[in-house]
């Protein structure tokens, strides 16, 4: 048995070296006793401290092990020593083992990691600073006192440093103290005594603490479940806990029973004040366009406007002489109220500029008025409306015909053509060719920009980009012969 | 008299604990250690939040959460500070916010500041002071803690924009589930113009996250995103209906959490609304609900289907009564199944699942490795085969839901 020299106060350092060197020499964990200075000052200087041999080979082992075992060393159960040579030991053999976590021995190292890791975040929590003075260089001084189960002040002392960087603090406990004075982290593994410091700003806390509290919502377990009652003697707010729940019930009971109150009399003005407002929002449209918006956004005709961000209206001059209709808006055109501007909009975008056709001399516009969509997670799938949805809508599809009076209606695939003459036919029947409709007016069919995007064949996809390009030159043709 | 501060804090205080909030994680990672560049100035946030304390509610405590002022010129029926009460009133100049803020942070009270106010003469002077205490924090102190800025949904674009570069996370109360239940009980209150803002956010949020051509650096916008909250309990809509509502919001402005909370009785409440006990275990099944949503693959449908009035079972998990209402889909064998159908499996979480998938490429899991990993066995039993174990018969019986259900409390003789 070789009886094994450590301090154990969570120097990984010290560990890694004898364990390194024990490997090295091949000595067995159950040949290994570990004494450490820490848990039993009386066995100090009675075991070694292991040499590496000079043939020593290198070791590696995986990254999450070191981590792991960074961790778990600051753990004050004296099994971590053991528990780490023999993991280090079985590592070397095999490889796969940190990913077996249900393993005994890789469980009980991540139950300690976890239990380390608590205790670091507690006292990240925890500590409670009292301002002591300003120093000499202007510095405001402060310190904490606190009480950790593991060996962790080395480990969490850098995140006050990088957290409190602009004062000097010190934080003393039992297992070592750590300071900052603006350049230099110190750290101290000497046992320090309580400090006794008081603070007013306490007082302030406190009467935070007890008036954010709602008594009616009283779960003491849920509480102490996250901040054990064995931190409480070092957080000021804590003394006031007993004193809150006894009172709970009672000032519930009391809003209960109190009688209902004549409002303020600002709330009568106030009152008064939002009819007033009512009557001025009520803006009367600058023209027929905004007139129509406006009636859009209200409307309630079928249930798609409940989950919908807004109604999305036609976009363009009331006197365009081509009006685009598509089938809904989609995610992007739902958030921003404007019709064609996600990625359909801009396969659209490029279709009339390679055509020659200004986006501002068109009317805009979607058979559908509101967004059709199935939440999946932190995504909206779109969804297909309906006839009776399109049948609904045509009512505004109408109202737009009536105040555009477009001469040539490009319809953007199968639901816009529906929503148009209430049919549906297959898209090669009806794409590319103009269709006269009443009033000398000219109904043009091509697929929606969606479409394209949804070809998942990139050879595919080109042609039939170049064919919807090609399906606006000959709107643009027919615009021409019109006009001739 | 102008009141005190001290009072002041307790009013103000008392007066935001309504908002379930006080999340400080997932923002950006910034300190102002060694390496902080000039200034240094002071805070840190490290990608998760810390929870500083608990107060005897059961909730965390992790930022100073206080009202700018709680005169409000809104009426809505559930509110402590709506215009007809008569609560007390108060209000902090900026400096005040600013200095308390700093202080109890030196003391590491908190990590940061969630600020909310009422409404005060109009929504752009009460966004405007708001956002002016973000900004005195962030480039008069250089603080570089937590900021969480409650919106105002009518504000001007501009000062939104300000508020997004100040703020880590800004949030917008939805308050109630469906339109109808707003426009009853918070009749100034317009659901158009929330929903618009929560779109805004987003498109806003998602412009800052695309790196710029020139610099292909990104801005610094809302780095945590937004959140928002309904009240559970005050108007009649059921389960379904408010899950429904949680994942239009989730899928629709991509919010990192919809925050319930249950309708609490307040000092002189309105007479529209009833003070009953608030609903805590209502309120804590949603947030099951919510999770299975949001982590779990579950939709809203699958979650509400097992009962008719579209209300989840109170006394079991949500995840547990899906599984009990579809015993065909069980038993699951840990050793071979997905990890979709692993979720679904009630007493296995995500990291458990996620344990048992690395695990089990090693060799062949047992009940026993489940143990170790972390799962529930009590839970997990009937509804797993695993190495030496089948529960064949266990998932047929009629009595399953009894070995969870909460037993009926025993009647004693009177």
């Amino acid at each position: 048995m070789r009886r094994i020299q450590i301090e154990g106060q969570g120097d990984f350092d010290e560990w890694r070296n004898a364990a390194r060197a024990l490997l090295a020499q091949g000595v067995w964990p159950d040949d290994v006793a570990w004494l450490s200075a820490w848990e039993d000052p009386g066995l100090f200087g009675e075991g070694e401290v292991p040499v590496m041999p000079e043939d020593g080979a290198r070791i590696t082992v995986p990254r999450s092990f070191a981590e792991a075992a960074e961790a778990a060393i600051c753990h004050s159960d004296e099994n971590r020593f053991p528990l780490l040579y023999r993991l280090l030991w079985r590592l070397q053999s095999s490889r796969g083992l940190m990913q077996d976590r249900a393993d005994r021995d890789v469980a009980e190292l991540s139950r300690f990691v976890k239990s380390v890791r608590r205790d670091s975040h507690k006292m990240k929590a925890f500590v409670r600073f009292k301002e002591l003075d300003t120093g000499m260089n202007g510095r405001r001084r402060f310190a904490a006192w606190f009480e950790p189960d593991h060996f962790i002040v080395a480990r969490t002392a850098p995140f006050f440093a990088r957290r409190f960087a602009d004062m000097d603090w010190l934080i003393a406990t039992p297992k070592g103290t750590a300071s900052w004075d603006g350049q230099n982290l110190a750290i101290d593994p000497t046992p320090a005594s309580k400090l006794r410091h008081t603070d007013e700003a306490d007082e302030l806390w406190r009467i935070y603490f007890s008036n954010i509290f709602n008594p009616a919502r009283l779960k003491v377990k849920a509480m102490q479940a996250e901040m054990p009652k064995k931190y409480w003697k070092n957080l000021p707010e804590a003394q006031l806990i007993p004193q809150l729940i006894a009172g709970a019930e009672e000032r519930v009971r009391a809003m209960a029973a109190a009688q209902p109150t004549l409002p303020p009399v600002f709330h009568e003005r106030l009152q008064a004040e939002w009819e007033e407002e009512k009557s001025r929002t009520l803006v009367t449209p600058a023209d027929a366009g905004a007139a129509l918006a406006q009636e859009i956004s209200a409307c309630r005709r079928c249930p798609l406007h409940g989950p919908a961000t807004q109604a999305v209206c036609g976009e363009g001059p009331l006197d365009a002489e081509i009006m685009l209709i598509g089938e809904q808006p989609g995610d992007r055109e739902d958030l921003a109220g404007r019709p064609f501007i996600g990625p359909a909009g801009q396969v659209l975008d490029e279709g009339l500029s390679q055509a020659g056709l200004a986006r501002d001399r068109l009317y805009l516009t979607n058979a559908v008025k509101h967004f059709k969509y199935e939440p999946r997670g932190k995504r909206r799938l779109h969804k297909r409306p309906d006839a009776g949805e399109v049948r609904h809508c045509r009512w505004w599809l109408e109202k737009e015909f009536e105040l555009i009076r477009p001469k040539i209606v490009v319809a953007l695939g199968g639901t816009a053509y529906q929503a148009l003459t209430g049919e549906t036919k297959p898209m090669e029947e009806i794409r590319s060719m103009p269709i006269p409709v009443d009033e000398g007016r000219m109904l043009f069919v091509t697929v929606h920009p969606a479409y394209i995007l949804r070809i998942p064949e990139p050879d595919k996809q080109a042609r039939e980009r170049q064919r919807f390009h090609e399906d606006l030159q000959a709107v643009v043709r027919l615009h021409a012969a019109q006009a001739a | 008299m102008r009141k005190s501060l001290a009072r002041r804090l307790a009013i103000l205080s008392d007066a935001a604990k309504y908002d379930a909030s006080c999340a400080s994680s997932g923002t950006q990672k910034r300190h102002s250690g060694p390496g902080a560049g000039p200034g240094g100035g002071l805070g840190s946030t490290e990608g998760s939040g810390i929870c500083h304390a608990y107060a005897p509610d059961g909730r965390c405590i992790s930022l100073l959460k206080i009202l700018m002022t709680n005169f409000c010129i809104y009426d809505c029926a559930y509110c402590i500070n709506r215009s007809s009460s008569n609560v007390e009133r108060a209000r902090f100049t900026p400096d005040e916010i600013v200095w308390l803020t700093t202080e109890f942070y030196r003391r590491n009270y908190i990590e940061g500041l969630f600020l909310s106010s009422g409404i005060i003469r109009s929504s752009d002077d009460t966004m405007a002071e708001m956002v002016k205490v973000a900004e005195d924090l962030r480039v008069k102190h250089d603080f570089r803690g937590y900021i969480h800025l409650k919106t105002i949904p009518e504000a001007s674009p501009h000062l939104i924009e300000k508020a997004g570069l100040f703020a880590d996370r800004l949030s917008l109360n939805i308050e109630l589930p469906t339109d109808q239940g707003l426009s009853r009980y918070a009749p100034e209150k317009k659901p158009l113009g929330i929903r618009r803002a929560m779109g805004d956010l987003r498109l806003k949020i998602e412009e800052a996250r695309e790196p710029t051509l020139q610099t292909r650096r990104r801005k610094k916008f809302a780095p945590a995103g937004q959140s928002t909250q309904m009240i559970v309990g005050a108007d009649g809509a059921n389960d379904a209906t408010i899950l429904g509502s949680s994942a239009r919001l989730y899928s629709s402005y991509s919010l990192k959490r919809v925050y319930y909370s249950a309708f609490s009785p307040i000092p002189d409440a309105s007479k529209s609304l009833p003070l009953v006990k608030p609903p805590l275990i209502r309120e804590h099944r949603l947030y099951q609900a919510d999770w299975l949503y949001r982590f779990y693959g579950f939709s809203v449908d699958e979650i509400t289907e097992g009962r008719e009035d579209g209300m989840l079972d109170l006394d079991l998990d949500p995840k547990l009564a899906w599984a009990l209402g579809n015993r065909d889909r069980f038993p699951v064998d840990i050793n071979t199944a997905d990890r979709e159908m692993l979720l679904r499996v009630p007493g296995l979480g995500q990291k458990v699942v996620k344990s048992i998938l690395s695990a089990r490429r090693q060799r062949k899991l047992t009940l026993e490795d489940l143990k170790r990993l972390g799962a529930s066995l009590r839970k997990v039993k009937p509804f797993v085969t695993a190495g030496g174990w089948s529960p064949i018969r266990l998932v047929d019986r009629s009595d399953l839901r009894d070995m969870f259900a909460p037993q009926p409390e025993q009647l004693a003789l009177f």
